[in-house]
């Protein structure tokens, strides 16, 4: 029988080894699911194009750090709040309203050009999404009401409501009647900053971002009051840290990031606004915040391999007419195998012979 | 055997083998990609467009490579995986109007690379667009409704309010008028091309709501399974979706694909290809209908097929006036048919008769 | 508006709400444990595709329907493993459930996207479903309907009126004192997780058996999300959730037949009054309980049980 005792002090080397295993796993379950369904391929075939084909082309290289942007930042914003045990599920719906509220600057002003309209894109979109998590908040604080729920119900909002902008007052009038915004024009674009890809400056700013919340979370004492706060709630109310400010920072913060991460993928890789806006980063940034356990610096590579798993699934979609969901499995796999993984440096597995006890 | 004609056989012989060895070097195969915005299991849309793939293979055998992607989300993925297929392939299909903008920029990082965009509106000289006069069979399903309606009720889930729509409701609904001025159409606007839940929930509301006759210009077959279920009837929409709806399916519209699909790719491979935009209909062979249920009288069948056959010949256009629009403006005149541009190609109004309003 | 269309539309909103009502009451039980399954999602499709699979395979419609148990149950399985053994976060591991049920149902079902199977037929009960108005909204419907109603009242019986199911909401209200009386509330909590795997994966079934069928790797489109807010409209009480999911089916069928109708409320604003609602009766719980404890929200919800033992 598997017993499960606590170690005296947590296993240093299971911190850097349980990722690790993590990934081994999955890839070996991988490797067991494929042998299993798809008899008719060679499995080395669909490993190459699923997890070394990506990191050896520019192409794709390029294409892993346009997909790790928004999952980047919002992940840096959702590790603010889960480190205080504000669980901003709702990131998704954030992202929507800040593409919106980003987009409908650079609509109103689609023939106007300046170099402030990025800016006041930008900061059209953190406003938006800082009201929408405020909600959250507010309701919180005021109403105790469980912000995870409030969060997920807003999301449903959200997407609702850009469809009924793009089918009404967003959009294109040269369109023929399809539900999509006017393409951006060049001064509501992000630049590009690698010729010839799609990388653009948003990856610029997320690693500052990234490097930023570092420092912030270590050195600042608000930093110090999530960390307790988050681990032990009541110990927080004892230290005498303002439990409130710590709600409203991170649901502000993670909103106003979530809704710029909106904007920048509305302004950098889709061009406009359009359906296809949402695409669950919103829910992928918690696996990146959590793969990196809820580290700045950790995250950005955690953004890049499950970035690594959309472009291979992808691959494997495209060369082998695999369903484009593949990626899913992988990431449900990562995740699952990580957090199962992680008991591992509090816990040690130990097996003791059964002794019946009868009562 | 004579020297003259053995030497004609000689010659021939030497040149076909020339011709042979030849084609066998210089020529390596055409290589062709396909963007699915739905899966081929769709049994609709995508799978019309497979069809037209499997139809050029057994045309082209060894002369043509293809490859194509299902379900390729219309978003900012589309461009990577366009581009993508872009650096191995001469010949690109992108099959649904929202991939236009990822085709276009694509296409300009990719000169020596041929797009093809279906039903769009945006060309470049490596980019064509090709679409079919869908309307035209819609004219024909629509007087076969209007004869076998008992409610007078037909019921349509539409998709998205975009002139191809637009232009199907319109010709459905005049020609189920011509043959049934009591005719009535309920349209319900899903705004998806692929949602079986949606499309059934939407049929089943139709049906509530007194329509024995379904059309739809929605991509799934759940609407001719809930007619099948509900014992109304039903059109299928791309394909021939009868096996899905054998008591309620009268006749489906039939997208063919496979001869301009063959003709684009041989130019490519004949270095004749040049960027177009076509529209072809019944008389292209771009529409048919598939076979027609033994429900449908043979009064109505000999008038359905009496109209393809005008349409085949390019005798009948399904927008003739005098036709008003929904507000009473006049649009056409008695006799008159509207030019491609703008009006069809744009078009954005009901006619006049049709009860719902017009969705903005 | 006649009385076939009124009596066709309640029969439309009833059916529509059935698989919200599985999937929720099984949820409804998680979460009076004290735990938060976001995998619902995931639970629910993994159901759908088994029910479909061998219902395609053997046409024994019960066969179908147990299948879709076992494989929610076995999706439900893995999170239970990890949260009550492993002793894992909630709401990771719930996402990653959703993830990986929605991903591994789209491979596996891959090719069974081409074919259609026979729907479960509605009954048909003597004298009774021939009824006028009462006949058709009442006795008509598909089996499933009726076992989703019973195990409303099921769950409600079995959380108020057993002995288990009193242990069960106290474990969920205080699960280190129910500990300390020597309840097992690792055991409790992993059997109420496995009964929300069911119900979910039953749910999801009726949309492959009942509703269309065909099958489709987007079929479920987000009801499993919705019946997380259904339990938190319901208050955690099981009659609630059938007034809930009701109103949250009954939106999408009254928007299309408004459509019908040509009453031009937009289909997204519609849309979004489930959920704006749930916020609100969320909000008004609160309101209602401000000076005392909660006695509705199972205080330990989402918090991981460390045995001290």
């Amino acid at each position: 029988m598997i017993r499960l005792i606590p170690r005296t002090q947590p296993s240093k080397a299971m911190i850097f080894l349980s990722p690790l295993l993590a990934l081994t796993l999955t890839v070996v379950t991988a490797f067991f699911i494929f042998t299993f369904i798809l008899t008719d391929i060679e499995i080395s075939r669909v490993f190459y194009a699923l997890f070394v084909e990506p990191l050896i082309d520019t192409y794709y290289i390029s294409e892993l750090l346009v997909k790790a942007v928004p999952l980047i930042m919002i992940a840096l914003g959702l590790s603010i709040g889960f480190r205080a045990g504000v669980w901003n599920i709702g990131a998704e719906g954030q992202y929507v309203i800040g593409g919106i509220t980003g987009g409908a600057v650079a609509l109103f002003f689609y023939d106007v050009e300046g170099f402030w309209l990025l800016p006041l894109m930008s900061l059209a979109a953190i406003l938006g999404g800082m009201f929408y998590a405020s909600i959250a908040a507010f309701l919180r604080i005021k109403y105790q009401v469980n912000e995870i729920l409030v969060t997920l119900m807003l999301t449903y909002v959200a997407v609702l409501f850009l469809s009924a902008m793009l089918q009404g007052p967003m959009r294109d009038p040269s369109g023929f009647n399809f539900p999509e915004s006017r393409l951006f024009h060049d001064s509501a674009l992000l630049p590009i900053i690698w010729q010839g890809t799609r990388v653009n400056l948003g990856l610029v700013f997320a690693i500052i971002f990234s490097f930023v919340t570092w420092f912030g979370i270590k050195k600042h004492i608000s930093g110090m009051q999530i960390k307790i706060t988050g681990s032990a709630p009541r110990a927080a109310k004892f230290a005498g840290f303002d439990d409130k400010k710590t709600i409203w920072f991170s649901l502000l913060i993670s909103g106003g990031i979530a809704g710029l991460a909106g904007l920048f993928e509305a302004a950098g890789p889709i061009g406009q606004l359009n359906p296809g806006l949402p695409q669950f980063y919103g829910f992928t940034a918690i696996i990146v915040a959590f793969l990196a356990r809820l580290h700045p610096i950790a995250i950005i590579f955690s953004a890049l391999l499950i970035a690594l798993t959309y472009i291979g699934g992808e691959n494997a979609q495209i060369y082998f007419n695999l369903p484009s969901s593949i990626t899913n499995v992988f990431q449900g796999m990562l995740l699952f195998y990580f957090l199962a993984c992680d008991i591992l440096i509090q816990y040690k597995i130990v097996f003791i012979k059964a002794i019946r006890q009868k009562l | 055997m004579s020297n003259r004609r053995l030497t004609s056989i000689l010659k021939i012989s030497l040149l076909s083998a020339v011709m042979a060895f030849t084609s066998n070097v210089f020529a390596d195969p055409v290589k062709a990609a396909f963007v699915y915005v739905g899966p081929i299991g769709d049994m609709g849309w995508t799978y019309q467009h497979h069809q037209g793939v499997e139809y050029v293979k057994s045309h082209m055998g060894d002369d043509v490579e293809i490859e194509y992607v299902e379900s390729v989300p219309e978003g900012s993925d589309a461009e990577r995986i366009i581009r993508t297929l872009a650096r191995k392939n001469d010949i690109i299909f992108t099959t649904s109007f929202g991939y236009m903008n990822p085709t276009i920029k694509v296409a300009e990082s990719f000169p020596d690379v041929k797009f093809e965009h279906a039903t769009g509106y945006m060309r470049a000289d490596n980019v064509s667009v090709y679409s079919a006069r869908f309307y035209e069979n819609r004219h024909v399903i629509g007087k076969i409704a209007g004869h076998m309606t008992n409610t007078n009720i037909i019921g349509y889930v539409a998709s998205f309010p975009i002139p191809e729509v637009i232009r199907g409701i319109n010709a459905a609904f005049l020609a189920a008028r011509s043959v049934n001025p009591d005719v009535q159409f309920k349209i319900v606007w899903a705004y998806t091309w692929f949602d079986p839940g949606k499309e059934a929930d939407a049929a089943n509301a139709l049906i509530a709501q007194g329509a024995d006759v379904l059309m739809q210009h929605t991509d799934s077959t759940a609407i001719m399974t809930i007619a099948e279920e509900k014992g109304v009837f039903a059109f299928g929409q791309a394909s021939d979706m009868s096996a899905f709806g054998p008591n309620a399916h009268l006749t489906s519209i039939i997208d063919v694909w496979g001869p301009y699909y063959l003709k684009r790719i041989m130019d490519v491979k004949n270095g004749t290809w040049e960027s177009t935009d076509t529209f072809g209909g019944t008389e292209e062979g771009m529409l048919v209908l598939s076979s027609m249920s033994d429900q449908v009288p043979e009064n109505v069948r000999s008038q359905a097929e009496r109209t393809l056959l005008g349409l085949s010949k390019g005798l009948i256009d399904p927008f003739t006036g005098p036709i008003n629009k929904q507000d009473g403006s006049p649009w056409l005149a008695a006799g008159e048919t509207p030019p491609m541009f703008p009006d069809v190609i744009t078009m954005d109004f009901y006619v006049e008769g049709i009860d719902s309003k017009y969705p903005d | 508006m006649n009385e076939g269309l009124i009596i066709a539309i309640i029969i439309g909103i009833s059916v529509a709400s059935v698989p919200l009502i599985f999937a929720a009451i099984g949820e409804l039980v998680v979460e009076r444990s004290g735990v938060l399954n976001l995998g619902v999602e995931g639970m629910m499709i993994v159901g759908a595709l088994a029910g479909f699979i061998v219902e395609f395979h053997t046409g024994n419609s019960f066969l179908a329907v147990l299948a879709a148990m076992l494989a929610g149950m076995a999706i439900a399985f893995t999170f239970a493993f990890l949260t009550q053994i492993l002793l894992t976060n909630h709401v990771a591991t719930g996402l990653a459930l959703t993830l990986f049920g929605l991903g591994i149902a789209a491979f596996a079902g891959r090719t069974y996207t081409e074919v259609r199977i026979e729907l479960i037929p509605a009954t048909h009960i003597p004298l009774l479903s021939d009824l006028p108005i009462f006949g058709p909204i009442l006795f008509s419907y598909n089996p499933l309907v009726y076992i989703a109603f019973f195990m409303v009242f099921l769950v409600w019986w079995f959380l108020f009126r057993t002995k288990q199911g009193l242990i069960l909401r106290a474990i969920g209200d205080n699960h280190d004192a129910a500990h300390a009386i020597g309840h097992n509330v690792i055991r409790y909590r992993i059997l109420a997780i496995l009964f929300g795997g069911a119900m979910a994966g039953i749910g999801g079934a009726f949309l492959s058996l009942v509703q269309v069928p065909i099958w489709g790797e987007d079929m479920t489109a987000g009801r499993g999300w919705i019946a997380l807010g259904l339990v938190v409209f319901s208050s955690w009480q099981p009659f609630k959730v059938i007034l809930g999911a009701l109103i949250f089916g009954g939106i999408t069928i009254l928007q299309l037949h408004a459509q019908g109708f040509d009453i031009r409320i937009s289909a997204q604003y519609l849309s979004m009054l489930p959920y704006l609602t749930t916020i609100i009766v969320l909000v008004s719980l609160r309101l209602r309980d401000k000076s005392k404890t909660n006695r509705t929200m199972p205080n330990c919800l989402g918090r991981i049980f460390h045995s001290t033992s």
